[in-house]
């Protein structure tokens, strides 16, 4: 299998070997973090700017870990610290990095398409961090990683994405890439945050969670973001939890051994509740771990023999 | 347009050949450590792995008692990443155990330009400090571009440039055996 794309955008346009070669290379990288020295040679000489014009915690420093312990040089841009503030335009900032020499530019921005605009105009590897609504490309494979190592297959499970997947890149990516593998993906939340023709990906849609959940063997739970209330698409915070929030008795009707994850951060007590995030069914900090490995993968494919 | 072609193959070893080559070098390095107490094997992806696997059995058979193993891949290793055309596949390295103070042989199928066991030598280094590290091949083909030798040869050959030594193994290839071949540049 080769890889023969400049960048990641996005699920959406990967084939399966594509994703599956992802996923086997980030098995094989897993190994590195688990070391007493966690750092291999290979993108020795490499420099990575991590352009990060959004908030973000977790993507940011997964990204910046990966880098490092491929023996990558790595420069971190926040929207706060970058003359973005000072009237410069995205390109303008981009092309300036690339005079500067570097291999790749990691992008998270507000923007969909952000990315993509970025990889055209770009000579260097351009991997998306996150573009608004868009897409999440290393969520979505991080999410398919642990999933596949703790169902051992991707291929004929039941997967239900819960939330405000109006507003998710993370459910887009998901569901490209469960759909890809041959999962079956529906989704639930309410009428508000479930965009028109969602349909169309092929995936089901439902409003009611307990019947959404029946016989599921994972559930990804999604962020609900507060100023969805102001933003008048949410009644309150109090109903949304009275009938989305995922507890023990919403997961009565899954499989026994359901899976449940959450991209973070998490919303304890909103949109899951806390035994469920802490209990032996969630996998939420395996997908923290998977995040890195699977960033491994992803600069090590597209940067490592340029 | 330049075609590479076969033009013909030796065999050098057959399936009895190459294992009483491995039966050898098993008992060599037993002989030379005087025993496996601190011996760990570590087979190089691809086919030096389940040479490595042979070893530790026949080493296993003859003292009761197996020596720590270990399966490495140097691909995150190499110094030729950057100008490879095809990205290598990254596979897993195992290596379940503290190579501090342990005397590693190291073992791969084909010994020649040295890159590959200059790789290893540098990623068995990322996992600690071991007491000694050897180096065993089955074939050794000359060419070298390091100053790299094996302690342990299961058979040195001296052949030319254009001639390619192919192990097979019975895992991987359906068969055992070792050949040799001519490449032949053709219009």
């Amino acid at each position: 299998m080769r890889l023969n794309r400049k960048d990641l955008l996005g699920l959406e346009q990967l084939s399966k070997e594509e994703i599956e070669l992802f996923l086997d290379t980030a098995t094989s990288l897993r190994e590195v973090s688990e070391r007493p020295i966690r750092k291999v040679p290979t993108l020795r000489g490499k420099t990575i700017v991590n352009l990060f014009l959004e908030a973000s915690t977790r993507t940011k420093s997964s990204f910046e870990l990966a880098a490092k312990r491929l023996s990558a040089d790595t420069v971190n841009i926040s929207a706060a610290s970058s003359s973005i503030l000072k009237g410069e335009t995205l390109l303008d900032t981009a092309r300036n990095l690339e005079a500067m020499k570097i291999d790749a530019v990691v992008v998270r921005h507000s923007s969909p398409g952000a990315a993509v605009f970025l990889a055209r105009k770009l000579a260097v590897p351009v991997i998306n961090g996150g573009d608004g609504i868009h897409e999440h490309p290393t969520q979505g494979l991080l999410d398919l990683l642990t999933i596949r190592d703790r169902k051992g297959r991707i291929e004929g499970l039941q997967v239900a994405i819960v939330g405000d997947i109006a507003h998710s890149r993370v459910a887009r990516s998901d569901i490209f890439g469960l759909s890809k593998l041959g999962a079956d993906v529906r989704v639930c939340g309410p009428p508000t945050l479930i965009p028109r023709d969602i349909e169309r990906l092929g995936v089901g849609v439902h409003h009611e969670l307990r019947k959404a959940l029946r016989e599921v063997d994972v559930v990804i739970v999604l962020r609900i973001q507060r100023e969805r209330e102001k933003a008048g698409v949410l009644p309150s915070i109090r109903e949304y939890r009275s009938l989305f929030m995922i507890d023990k008795e919403a997961l009565s009707s899954a499989r026994e051994d359901v899976l449940v994850m959450h991209p973070g951060p998490i919303n304890r007590g909103v949109e899951l509740d806390p035994e469920v995030a802490d209990s032996t069914q969630s996998a939420i900090l395996a997908q923290v771990t998977n995040g890195i490995a699977v960033r491994m993968a992803v600069l090590y494919l597209l940067i490592g023999s340029r | 347009m330049k075609h590479v072609s076969k033009k013909r193959e030796i065999r050098l070893l057959d399936a009895d050949g190459v294992r009483r080559t491995i039966i050898r070098m098993s008992h060599e390095i037993l002989e030379h450590n005087r025993g496996i107490r601190d011996l760990a094997l570590i087979g190089i992806r691809t086919r030096g792995a389940y040479i490595a696997e042979r070893v530790a059995s026949i080493i296993e058979a003859e003292e009761g008692k197996r020596p720590f193993f270990g399966v490495l891949d140097i691909t995150l290793y190499r110094d030729d990443l950057s100008s490879a055309s095809e990205k290598p596949i990254v596979r897993a390295t195992e290596i379940p155990f503290d190579v501090r103070d342990k005397v590693i042989v190291l073992i791969d199928d084909v010994l020649y330009t040295g890159r590959t066991a200059r790789a290893a030598l540098d990623a068995i280094m990322d996992f600690g400090r071991p007491k000694k590290i050897e180096l065993a091949v089955l074939m050794d083909r000359g060419y070298r571009e390091l100053p790299i030798r094996a302690d342990y040869v299961g058979r040195e050959l001296a052949i030319k440039e254009n001639e390619v030594v192919l192990v097979r193994i019975r895992e991987i290839d359906g068969i055992d055996e070792v050949v040799i071949e001519e490449m032949n540049e053709a219009e």
